[in-house]
């Protein structure tokens, strides 16, 4: 894999009550063996990002627009046969949120490890069962929970089985949704820990989904913040978390809002109101209606993304003075 | 502040294991000891965090306070009167005054109802109001204290027309309506959205503030704790190991454990990417049924020695001022 290049993609929900602006005109890419984070408020589109990239939406979602090009191919062009043999799982893995408490409760490990290596690779079941010990050393895992059952391991266990099951089929790129959310902390760091290991050995590249702006500094080397189905800003660790701060004033709140431990603070700061409702966005930019620094521009016309230092950039109207 | 509201002493929950034959034809009976032994005081006006990793009996603690459980052993005494076992008239006075919020503001109301109705229910089973108007009155009360105002626009919504947030405010609108001087919050931000978040701890403060509640406010997260706490007891396995003033117990911790759960905490700086974190323990929490000998959390502990598998377990010492801890070799590791 060079650079997964995804370039103003849409994606509605087509539903009864009227269409959900879930992803609207989103942009970004990803380079070979970087992590990008994905952050933002539930129902901001960060899983429906996640979902876009393999092309299979959740129904009644529909791609409406845009180009998903991975190595210069659009994926969006292909059918389901080709996606299925050439894309999804093969070049580009997901682990979803809570998939670890999807492994089937009456299969031991063997079994729903075993049915998902052989329905995608011919082989035998000795070298199948060598390539899924293999994977589970490579997750920290011993042989041993190959004939255990699901409820016998613990939430670290069952995450390390889920991540190891996405990696079998050697992809370049694994999204990985809120993989740390349902965990305690201990677990957390080590799966963390875990992701980096796998970045680094199988020269990987990571989509982080997640809710949490401190878990994603631990992890994301590029930060894009989603706000109501846009990018908001798009910039690296440094420039999100270091000194001179993030610049849209989104992600400026957002980070005042997340609690630090090492550092007393008196009063944490929070959004006023909630997020629009995407089965009828506001016109101009999404988030004026709950921005500080509203101007009447801001209501009017929707900013576009501007860069302010390389690799930096932020959709808000503050920066085009 | 000085006055104790609520103490607990020794109070164990064990609950019963299913049996083997073999293990019933000896009599054998085993436990999973979810709290073994915890002891605290709640002064009047406090927030007191519980902190722990999942199943370390944080929440079944909460329960037992609530009486919502009986407990196998100890005490529980509420304003200096002995509550352990209550007549059903002296319980449901006692529940009047006691309250809880629930973790998940999704799950606790009825969905087929309305928000004015969500909040009568308790009303009418204490018998307060005397008709539908007065209850509706003192439900728009209670629903401009937790700012959801103006309160004639929520009344008549059902609890699906409302965010996660206002879900959230609208289930501490229920608690406060009997107008109670402590409340158990379990974990009632963790499903929140993190920009509302810091605005429910907010609120939840100012009420304290205005009404003189005390809180005992249980979570997994040591951030908002120290945010949001006066004090923090962390638990392990059924036992409280340490426990202390929030800023002191998480600028100097002296329990291996806490020293470790503090390590975990992600922190939103710079230039983290590359580094692989040190986690001073190993695996996960074991399961209360099977209970390691001697301090519970040898196994996992880096400073393990031989003492600490032998001897009973270390009770809570006094460590510093208002900061005790339960571990044999505080003193060399600090």
């Amino acid at each position: 894999m060079e650079k997964l290049e995804v370039k103003k993609i849409k994606l509605y929900y087509f539903t009864s009550k009227g269409v959900i602006h879930a992803l609207d005109g989103v942009s970004f890419e990803l380079r070979a063996g970087e992590t990008l984070g994905v952050v933002g408020e539930s129902g901001c589109g960060k899983t429906t990002l996640g979902t876009a990239l393999l092309n299979m939406p959740t129904p009644p979602g529909r791609i409406v627009a845009g180009e998903i090009r991975l190595d210069g191919v659009d994926i969006l062009k292909l059918n389901e046969n080709e996606l299925r043999k050439q894309i999804r799982w093969e070049k580009m893995a997901m682990v979803f949120q809570g998939a670890m408490n999807c492994l089937t409760p009456v299969y031991t490990i063997r079994k729903q490890m075993m049915e998902t290596i052989l329905s995608h690779r011919k082989m035998a079941k000795e070298e199948a069962e060598a390539r899924i010990i293999k994977y589970l050393n490579l997750v920290g895992l011993s042989a041993d929970v190959l004939r255990r059952y699901p409820h016998e391991l613990s939430g670290g266990m069952k995450q390390r089985i889920v991540i190891a099951t996405a990696l079998f089929l050697e992809p370049q790129i694994v999204i990985c949704d809120e993989p740390t959310t349902a965990l305690d902390v201990v677990v957390q760091a080590q799966i963390i820990n875990l992701l980096k290991k796998l970045k680094q050995q199988l020269k990987l590249s990571f989509i982080f989904i997640t809710h949490d702006l401190a878990t994603e500094a631990e992890v994301a080397d590029r930060i894009l913040v989603m706000y109501a189905g846009k990018v908001a800003e798009i910039g690296t660790n440094e420039q999100i978390y270091g000194p001179r701060g993030a610049a849209h004033p989104y992600t400026q709140l957002l980070m005042a809002a997340t609690p630090r431990l090492r550092q007393k603070v008196d009063q944490l700061a929070f959004i006023p109101g909630t997020p629009p409702d995407l089965l009828a966005p506001p016109a101009g930019c999404r988030f004026h209606l709950r921005c500080p620094q509203v101007m009447a521009r801001c209501r009017q016309e929707e900013p576009p993304l501007i860069e302010i230092e390389p690799a930096h950039t932020v959709a808000c109207w503050r920066w085009k003075q | 502040m000085s006055e104790v509201i609520l103490e607990v002493k020794d109070l164990k929950k064990w609950f019963p294991l299913k049996r083997s034959l073999g293990q019933w034809l000896r009599g054998q009976r085993t436990w999973m000891r979810a709290v073994d032994g915890v002891s605290f005081q709640i002064k009047k006006g406090e927030i007191f965090g519980l902190i722990g990793e999942s199943g370390c009996g944080k929440t079944t603690t909460g329960k037992l306070i609530m009486k919502l459980i009986e407990p196998t052993g100890g005490q529980i005494f509420f304003r200096g009167e002995d509550v352990t076992h209550l007549s059903p008239e002296a319980l449901k006075a006692y529940k009047r005054e006691v309250q809880m919020i629930f973790q998940d503001p999704y799950a606790s109301m009825n969905p087929r109802f309305r928000l004015h109705q969500v909040l009568a229910e308790p009303l009418t089973i204490h018998r307060i109001g005397a008709n539908e108007q007065e209850k509706r009155a003192l439900a728009a009360e209670a629903l401009t204290k937790v700012k959801l105002t103006p309160a004639s626009d929520f009344l008549d919504r059902f609890s699906h027309m409302l965010s996660g947030g206002q879900r959230q405010r609208a289930a501490t609108a229920r608690t406060l309506i009997l107008s109670p001087s402590f409340i158990v919050a379990d974990e009632p931000v963790s499903m929140v959205d993190l920009s509302t978040r810091a605005e429910l701890l907010q609120m939840m403060k100012d009420i304290q503030e205005e009404l003189g509640l005390t809180y005992l406010y249980i979570t997994h997260d040591l951030s908002t704790a120290r945010y949001f706490a006066d004090r923090i007891a962390v638990m392990y396995l059924g036992r409280i190991v340490e426990m202390g003033t929030a800023d002191e117990l998480i600028d100097h911790p002296l329990h291996p454990y806490t020293k470790a759960l503090i390590a975990a905490v992600p922190e939103p700086v710079p230039g983290r990417v590359n580094l692989i974190k040190e986690i001073p323990i190993k695996g996960e929490i074991p399961s209360a049924a099977q209970i390691p000998s001697g301090c519970r959390f040898h196994p996992r502990c880096p400073f393990a020695v031989d003492d600490c598998r032998h001897l009973t377990a270390a009770k809570l010492i006094l460590a510093g001022p208002g900061h005790a801890v339960a571990c044999w070799r505080y003193k060399e590791l600090d």
